[in-house]
C-alpha cells in the first residue's frame, strides 16, 4: 500500500538561520498512530506545519496521498487535519460557531448532523452555544480538536495533544484517537509524554536537531534498544562474582546482598533458566527476585542523549555524524541505557 | 474526500471568513457602527449647523452639504483601514491564523473573503452616514452611479491597504500608526472640509501631491457636479491606488511576508 504521507530530503533554514529540519524522510502508513518524538526546539512541530501548509519548506517535497502539498494545496490541504500546540482559537466565538467555521473554511458543504457528532463524541454539545472563552481549559482543547474534524479529514495531527491537560481528558482523548484510527483516520501524534507514544503508537520516529534518528515499529524498537534487568536478593551476601558465573553479565549491589543482571530485551529467557541453574549447583540461594525493563522514555533519553552537540561550527551541531536521514537502529544495546525507571515486575 | 470534492474556486471557504468578519462587526456594532455614526454626526452639529450657518456657500452648495462628501470619505478611510487591519492582523496575533494557511484556500480567496468582510462595513457605513447627514442638511446626490461607484472603489482600495496594514504591523500601536497619523492629517488637508480653491496658490500647488484631494473631488463631484480636480484624474488616481495595493498584497502572499516563515 503506497504512503499516504512520503516526505523526501526535506529542509527547512529559517530566515534566523537556524536549521530547523535537515534531509528529512519519513513515510506515513495508511491507517497507522505515528507518534514523533523529540525534545523541545528537535523540529517536531516545523514539520507538521510543513506538511500542513503553515511552513514553506527550503527544500525537500513532500506528497499527500500521492499528490504534492505545493502544487495541488487544494487537494492535500482538504484531506489533513491540524490540531495545534496552542489554544489558538477565536475566544468570542461559540464552540458551534467556530466549527461550523472550520468546516466551511476547508471547502465542506454545510452538515449539522456531522458537527453534531463532532461535538458529541467530545462531549461538548451541551456547550456548544457556550462562548469559548467561558470553557475550561480542557474544553478548550476540545473544541480545536472538533474544529479539525469538522471537515471529516483522512489525516489527523495532533501536535501535543495532551500537554497540559488532566488525567481524565488525557484517557478520554486517546479513546477518541483509537476511535478516529478504527475509523479509517491516519494519526500523526508529536507528544513530550513518552508513556503516551507507548500506549498508543503503531510505530514511532524520534527527532533531535532537525533529524530524524530512528523510524521503527514501536514493539521492535523497544524490543531493538530495550534493556532488561532481573535482580536477584541473595540469602547470604557474596564478596565477589564466582568464577562459574563469569558466561553472565553480572554485578554486585548493595554489599554483595543483590545480583544484578543487565540483558538485551530480545534475549532468550533460556539464558535466565541457566544462570539460575548454575547459581543452584554453586549453593548460591536467593529469596526474592524482580526484574525491570527500559520503557520507552529511557531509550528516547538515551538515543537523543547522545545525539547532544559536539564542537562543531554546524548550526546543526554535533549531528553531521553519519549523514544518514532516518537512522537504522543499532543492532547492539546501548551501553548508557538505563534500566532505572521502567516497567518494574516482579517474578 | 475525494478529489472530486475539491473544486476550483472554494466558495465554502470565502462565504466561512465573510460570515465570521460579520459576525465580528456584529459583536462590536457600537464601536464599528454608532460610534462613527456619532462622531459624523457631531462633526454636522459643529461644522454644519453652528458654524455652517455663518459661513458662504462653497462651489454654489452650502456649507453643511459641501463637506457631507468628505466626512463621508473621512469615515470610509478610517474605518476600512481599521476594520480590514484588525480582521488579518487579529488571527496573526491570537495564533488563530494557522487554521486559515493551513486551508485549501487561495490567496485571493483569503483576500476575496477579508477585503469583501471589510468593504462590506466600509460601503455599509457609509449608507448610514450619508443618511444621518440627510437629516441635518438637504442634500443632492447629481451622479448617483458614480457615488455609488466611487464609495466601493475606495471602501475596497482602502480595505486593501489596511489588509496590508494588518499584515505589516507587529503591533497595536503600529496598526493604529497609519490610519492616525498619515491618513486622518491627509484627509482633514485633502479638501475634507474645503475646496482646494480657496488655499493660496502655492499650498493649492503643494495640495495636488496628496492623494486624498484626488478621492475626495472625485466623490464631491458624484454629489454636486463641481471638483477641485477633473473627475477622470480623480478616477485614475483611486484606480491607480487600488491597483498598487494589489500588487502589493500579491506581493505579500508571493513571499509569505509575515504570514508564513
Amino acid at each position: 500500500m503506497p504512503p499516504v504521507i512520503s516526505i523526501s530530503k526535506l529542509g527547512k533554514t529559517y530566515a534566523s538561520g537556524l536549521r530547523a529540519l535537515e534531509n528529512v524522510d519519513l513515510e506515513i502508513r495508511k491507517g497507522e498512530i505515528f507518534a514523533l518524538l523529540g525534545p523541545n526546539g528537535a523540529g517536531k512541530t516545523t514539520l507538521i506545519s510543513i506538511v500542513c501548509g503553515i511552513v514553506t519548506p527550503t527544500s525537500g517535497t513532500v506528497l499527500v496521498d500521492g499528490r504534492d502539498i505545493q502544487r495541488d494545496y487544494r487537494v492535500t490541504r482538504s484531506k489533513i487535519g491540524l490540531v495545534p500546540q496552542e489554544l489558538h482559537t477565536d475566544m468570542f466565538e461559540t464552540a458551534w460557531g467556530t466549527i461550523r467555521f472550520s468546516r466551511g473554511l476547508f471547502g465542506r458543504a454545510p452538515d449539522p448532523a456531522h458537527l453534531e457528532r463532532v461535538l458529541r463524541s467530545l462531549s461538548l454539545w451541551d456547550k456548544r452555544h457556550d462562548r469559548i472563552m467561558t470553557l475550561s481549559g480542557g474544553m478548550k482543547r476540545r473544541v480545536l480538536i472538533a474544529k479539525a474534524l469538522a471537515h471529516e479529514p483522512e489525516i489527523l495531527f495532533l501536535d501535543e495533544p495532551t500537554a497540559g491537560v488532566d488525567v481524565e481528558l488525557r484517557r478520554d482523548m486517546w479513546a477518541l484517537v483509537r476511535g478516529l484510527r478504527a475509523s479509517g483516520v491516519t494519526i500523526i501524534l508529536t507528544t513530550h509524554y513518552i508513556d503516551e507514544a507507548e500506549e498508543m503508537a503503531d510505530r514511532i520516529g524520534v527527532i533531535s536537531k532537525g533529524r530524524l534518528i530512528v523510524v521503527e515499529e514501536k514493539t521492535a524498537l523497544m524490543k531493538k534498544l530495550g534493556k532488561k534487568q532481573l535482580t536477584l536478593h541473595l540469602q547470604e551476601p557474596l564478596a565477589q562474582i564466582p568464577a562459574g558465573l563469569s558466561d553472565w553479565r553480572l554485578a554486585l549491589k548493595n554489599g554483595g546482598s543483590e545480583l544484578e543482571y543487565t540483558f538485551d530485551a530480545g534475549e532468550s529467557r533460556v539464558d535466565i533458566a541457566s544462570l539460575l541453574r548454575r547459581m543452584g549447583e554453586l549453593g548460591i540461594v536467593y529469596k526474592d527476585l524482580n526484574t525491570t525493563q527500559s520503557s520507552l522514555e529511557d531509550i528516547f533519553v538515551s538515543l537523543v542523549s547522545e545525539r547532544e552537540p559536539t564542537n562543531s561550527s554546524s548550526p546543526l551541531a554535533g549531528e553531521d555524524r553519519g549523514g544518514g536521514t532516518e537512522a537504522q537502529p543499532k543492532a547492539s544495546p546501548h551501553p548508557n541505557l538505563p534500566p532505572q525507571g521502567g516497567k518494574e515486575r516482579s517474578a | 474526500m475525494t478529489e472530486g470534492m475539491m473544486p476550483v474556486f472554494n466558495r465554502h471557504g470565502v462565504l466561512a471568513i465573510f460570515r465570521f468578519e460579520m459576525a465580528r462587526f456584529r459583536r462590536t456594532l457600537w464601536q464599528s457602527l454608532v460610534t462613527p455614526v456619532i462622531t459624523t454626526s457631531l462633526y454636522f452639529v459643529v461644522f454644519g449647523a453652528a458654524i455652517g450657518s455663518r459661513m458662504g456657500e462653497v462651489d454654489a452648495v452650502p456649507y453643511g452639504a459641501f463637506i457631507v462628501p468628505g466626512l463621508i470619505m473621512l469615515s470610509i478611510f478610517t474605518e476600512s483601514l481599521n476594520n480590514a487591519s484588525f480582521g488579518i492582523y487579529l488571527p496573526r496575533f491570537t495564533g488563530t491564523i494557522y487554521e486559515v494557511l493551513s486551508a485549501p484556500v487561495s490567496a485571493l480567496e483569503i483576500v476575496l473573503a477579508y477585503v469583501g468582510a471589510a468593504a462590506t462595513k466600509s460601503v455599509l457605513l457609509g449608507l448610514i452616514i450619508l443618511a444621518t447627514a440627510n437629516v441635518f442638511v438637504p442634500l443632492q446626490i447629481v451622479h448617483p452611479a458614480w457615488m455609488i461607484a466611487f464609495l466601493i472603489l475606495t471602501a475596497t482600495t482602502f480595505c486593501l491597504f489596511g489588509f496590508i496594514i494588518g499584515i505589516w504591523a507587529n503591533g497595536f500601536e503600529q496598526l493604529q500608526f497609519i490610519p492616525m497619523l498619515v491618513i486622518t492629517p491627509l484627509t482633514f488637508l485633502g479638501g475634507a472640509f474645503y475646496s482646494i480653491d480657496m488655499l493660496p496658490p502655492a499650498w493649492r500647488t503643494f495640495s495636488l501631491f496628496n492623494p486624498v484631494v484626488y478621492l475626495i473631488s472625485g466623490f464631491r463631484w458624484s454629489f454636486y457636479g463641481t471638483s477641485d480636480v477633473g473627475v477622470e484624474v480623480s478616477l485614475a488616481a483611486t484606480l491607480g491606488f487600488f491597483l498598487v495595493c494589489l500588487i502589493v498584497v500579491f506581493w505579500v502572499f508571493k513571499t509569505g511576508y509575515r504570514l508564513k516563515s
